[in-house]
């Protein structure tokens, strides 16, 4: 309650998502990874805001913009501790954790020159083996990629 | 993937692993079936592999049917820059089974993804040579009456070795122990030791190729130590003439021992091993016949008795 009193650092949001929490470095990488230059919706990004659990943070405020699942939990690649949440009617009405999802398909480049996937026209293909640390592999050649590894597409 | 195809090691479960074995001991009973009359099988060799590609050809000639194909990436499309999408959906056109072999790793998944036509692979890149292993598997099974706790040394490039790394994943099913002789440059990469790790299979690592560690052997797998490998040209001169089997080494082996290579082998195991009867990797490639026969039988659906 006592942070709805200071002033907003980014402009309230009456319907939609509002991720907090990303990491300052990664704002612009977050964005781009949702596709949001193909958004019509209202969205307003801040970055570079003072926060007390970081030392700054970025923020994304999209309006009347409701993720699905798998759409929103592939930022967890990159920024896997953000706050999601939706916000219905200026209030928050449900706060969410990302997971990342079991396949991961066009988002990660697999590290293996010789992969098909690096060698035709085709989608790249990953399972999660380990949600947690962040461990991939790559659906056609099998080989694993960790966390510090990953190269988005 | 369409369901029948077999593209990895790991697509096959210990059932489906015995029952390509039963299959393959009734074709080296009766190895002339006509049981693919009318059927047409495509042999898409992009990576030219004589050895293979014979053993495949033979496997369906034996079951009486015919092959389309191209033995190098040279004589096809795929020269001509064509992607391995198109030549895969046009040759589905045309056949029954692919069996492919392709130097990019993934090839054949992607290819089974394409086409409803069942896929085999023989060999994509440095990733899986399914039916090698199929017939590693089974060679073990023939010598020594079981696939059950069984001890195999496995000597030479252990880091870039696809036979050892699919043999690991094939046999895990039977608790094995393992025994990893390798020179430091080539040493079992450490997803393959957790692999063990995680599925309680024993293994023992061990720089030294001595006789003490073939004496508690069942298996001895040899592979082949490349000089390309190596980064330190000098640790190859140092290491070249250690991972050689001689067959003085064989004196107190165990009797059930037999000795194993995917071929072709250059010189780590010398001649005189040859005429030693556990010398075992001539006829390991002749059982690659049969298992193919039942490999193919077996994606194609059709029983064998």
């Amino acid at each position: 309650m006592s942070e709805k009193k200071r002033a907003l650092q980014v402009a309230a949001l009456e319907n939609g998502t509002s991720i907090d929490h990303i990491p300052s470095d990664r704002l612009f990488k977050v964005a781009s990874l949702l596709g949001l230059e193909n958004f019509s919706e209202p969205i307003t990004i801040g970055n570079n805001l003072k926060s007390k659990k970081m030392d700054t943070k970025g923020i994304i405020k999209i309006s009347g913009k409701f993720f699905e699942e798998d759409e929103i939990n592939k930022i967890a690649l990159i920024a896997p501790n953000v706050n999601l949440n939706i916000i219905r009617d200026f209030e928050v009405v449900e706060k969410k954790r990302l997971s990342l999802p079991d396949e991961l398909i066009g988002l990660v480049k697999c590290n293996n020159p010789k992969c098909i996937t690096n060698n035709e026209p085709m989608k790249s293909r990953f399972d999660v083996l380990d949600k947690k640390e962040v461990t991939l592999r790559c659906h056609y050649c099998e080989t694993k990629i960790t966390k510090e590894e990953i190269q988005i597409l | 993937m369409n369901k029948n195809s077999l593209v990895s090691i790991s697509d096959y479960t210990k059932d489906d692993i015995w029952r390509i074995i039963q299959s393959a001991k009734s074709f080296e009973e009766q190895p002339n079936r006509s049981v693919l009359q009318g059927k047409i099988a495509a042999t898409l060799f992009f990576e030219p592999s004589t050895r293979t590609r014979l053993s495949f050809e033979t496997a369906v000639n034996r079951l009486g049917g015919k092959i389309i194909g191209f033995a190098d990436a040279a004589t096809s499309s795929s020269s001509k820059g064509e992607t391995l999408k198109d030549t895969i959906s046009m040759v589905s056109n045309y056949v029954d089974l692919i069996i492919m072999r392709h130097h990019l790793e993934g090839a054949a998944r992607y290819a089974s993804e394409i086409t409803n036509v069942p896929v085999i692979n023989a060999g994509d890149g440095a990733n899986q040579h399914p039916t090698q292993t199929m017939l590693d598997i089974y060679s073990i099974y023939k010598t020594q009456g079981t696939l059950d706790n069984i001890h195999i040394t496995m000597v030479g490039d252990l880091k870039y070795g696809r036979t050892v790394h699919s043999l690991i994943f094939g046999m895990s099913h039977f608790n094995p122990t393992f025994h990893f002789v390798a020179p430091e440059e080539l040493r079992l990469p450490e997803v393959y030791k957790n692999f063990c790790d995680k599925h309680n299979i024993r293994y023992y690592e061990h720089t030294e190729f001595s006789e003490d560690v073939i004496n508690v052997s069942d298996i001895l797998y040899m592979t082949r130590v490349q000089r390309e490998r190596f980064t330190d040209l000098i640790e190859y001169e140092k290491v070249k003439n250690v991972y050689i089997l001689r067959n003085k080494m064989l004196a107190n082996s165990k009797d059930n021992l037999r000795v194993l290579h995917p071929l072709p082998r250059v010189n780590e195991i010398a001649y005189d091993v040859d005429d030693n009867p556990k010398a075992y990797f001539i006829e390991q490639a002749k059982n690659g016949m049969y298992v193919r026969e039942a490999i193919i039988c077996d994606v194609l659906g059709i029983p064998c008795k």
